[in-house]
């Protein structure tokens, strides 16, 4: 149990010292645009189909599961107003965010980790280029970059999701669901619901890098943080989806 | 061209370096053996700056690079070649692209010009024409030379071979060596190889150092070695156990 404990505070302390070495290297010349083009696409478009496809069925079981409920109380014009706001607020950030950290955290960590125990973070050292500036710096901030253009697309796809069951399935009105979907939502619910996923994308690849960089013990070793980077970074998203909800909203 | 003097370095509890002592000289071909684990990497990974030492100096033409912070070392490192054990190519880029790696990073060369000193070092390795493949396609002894051609491809003046000879077969083994002699006739380098493998010791050294508990026991020219009365070192040449 004190082994634990120990590890638990030897683990918070690592990561916060190697944050301000993140953000210091992002701001540290010479900078290399190509390394960011590259985690861009790989963050984001490669993230998209993903992110897509979970958010149209998201939307959809809510959108299915809302008019029964509402229609119990004769409510079922309000299903689009809950799909949206759920959407919008919780239910895009938090499932883009966990896919991300499930995607891109698992494959930092596994190769920024089996590059430590092959010594490739020592050759990149060795050729006088910095590993954070090179493997961690330009994932952060695609990472920032990204997580808001993949929920914007989760908003929306959530939505329409919602909307193929309520106006097709259940035969609601298009116009009322319209209506009812942008009725309740406000924009600052929007723009807090992204801020959010700044976040989320900023503390994934943190924790996911920081994991990847600490590996060792060779294949095991990798393993071990990889699945240590997702459950981490999985648990801190709700966490912190809490504190953030509470201070945005 | 490079002192080291007393020194130290702990792995938390473990002692590694007991104060280590050594001058490495100019155009030289420095061997520094001993039994596995008993430090010599982590030595070498003083030398370049990527391990600092807990005590110690570590001069580099005159320069304490021990004191040093992360720039200045980079500044030292564009001096310094390396060829790690397990070559330590990085997987996600072509051959060309790790041979070329310092030029892309560190030079404002065009591309074309960068793909011709690669071209050219790798036929120095003898390995031209595998540009374009990824390291996971290449041998053993394959990846040992694409990593010496990363090494060389920004001319230093200090070359590191780590375990250059360890896990590849007898006959590549000998071409690894000779290519180190060539490199070093060719290139003009000043060179540190760490390695256990006596036959490898003897074909590249000019002197071969023995590294035990932590500290330099002898230091020598090949023959010096071959006649030395020190037990330790005796019983390490010839590769007999404690028990015989």
């Amino acid at each position: 149990m004190k082994k634990r404990i120990y590890y638990f505070f030897q683990e918070i302390g690592g990561m916060s010292l190697f944050l301000p070495q993140i953000i210091l290297q992002i701001f540290k010349p010479p900078f290399k645009p190509k390394y960011l083009t590259n985690q861009l696409v790989q963050i984001g478009v490669n993230t998209l189909p993903i992110v897509s496809i979970m958010a149209l069925f998201v939307g959809m079981v809510l959108a299915y599961l809302a008019y029964l409920q509402f229609k119990i109380v004769a409510l079922e014009v309000y299903t689009g107003s809950l799909v949206s706001a759920c959407m919008v607020m919780e239910l895009g950030p938090v499932l883009t965010a966990i896919i991300v950290a499930g995607r891109i955290g698992a494959s930092t960590a596994a190769e920024i980790g089996s590059m430590k125990v092959t010594e490739q973070i020592d050759a990149l050292s060795t050729l006088a280029v910095n590993p954070i500036k090179y493997l961690a710096a330009p994932r952060f901030l695609a990472a920032i970059i990204m997580l808001p253009v993949l929920t914007i697309f989760a908003d929306v796809i959530g939505i329409f999701g919602g909307y193929i069951v309520g106006v097709w399935q259940f035969g609601i009105r298009h116009r009322i669901y319209m209506n009812k979907s942008v009725d309740f939502l406000a924009a600052d619910d929007i723009i807090c619901g992204l801020i959010k996923t700044m976040f989320f994308g900023a503390m994934i690849i943190l924790v996911s890098c920081y994991k990847g960089f600490t590996t060792s013990g060779g294949a095991e070793g990798v393993g071990k943080a990889t699945t240590s980077a997702v459950v981490v970074s999985i648990v801190l998203i709700l966490v912190m989806d809490y504190f953030l909800t509470i201070v945005l909203f | 061209m490079i002192t080291i003097t007393d020194l130290f370095k702990n792995f938390g509890e473990y002692p590694v370096l007991k104060g280590v002592n050594i001058t490495i000289n100019k155009g030289e071909v420095l061997v520094i053996i001993g039994q596995s684990g008993c430090g010599k990497s982590v030595l070498l990974k003083h030398i370049i700056g990527i391990l600092k030492p807990d005590k110690g100096k570590i001069e580099v033409q005159g320069k304490d690079i021990a004191k040093f912070n992360e720039s200045q070392l980079n500044e030292v490192r564009k001096k310094f070649g390396m060829l790690f054990q397990g070559a330590a190519l990085f997987d996600s880029l072509t051959v060309r692209e790790n041979v070329g790696f310092f030029l892309d990073e560190h030079t404002k060369l065009d591309k074309q010009t960068i793909s011709k000193i690669v071209a050219e070092k790798l036929k120095l390795v003898g390995l031209p024409g595998v540009e374009n493949l990824m390291p996971f396609a290449l041998s053993g002894g394959m990846r040992k030379r694409v990593g010496l051609a990363r090494a060389i491809a920004m001319d230093p003046e200090i070359i590191l071979y780590d375990e250059p000879t360890t896990g590849i077969d007898p006959i590549m083994a000998t071409a690894i060596n000779e290519l180190i002699r060539e490199l070093q006739a060719k290139l003009s380098l000043t060179s540190i190889v760490v390695t256990h493998d006596m036959v490898s010791a003897y074909y590249v050294a000019d002197r071969i150092a023995m590294l035990d508990d932590g500290k330099i026991i002898e230091i020598g020219t090949p023959e010096e070695i071959r006649k030395t009365t020190n037990p330790i070192v005796k019983q390490f040449i010839t590769g007999k156990s404690t028990n015989n």
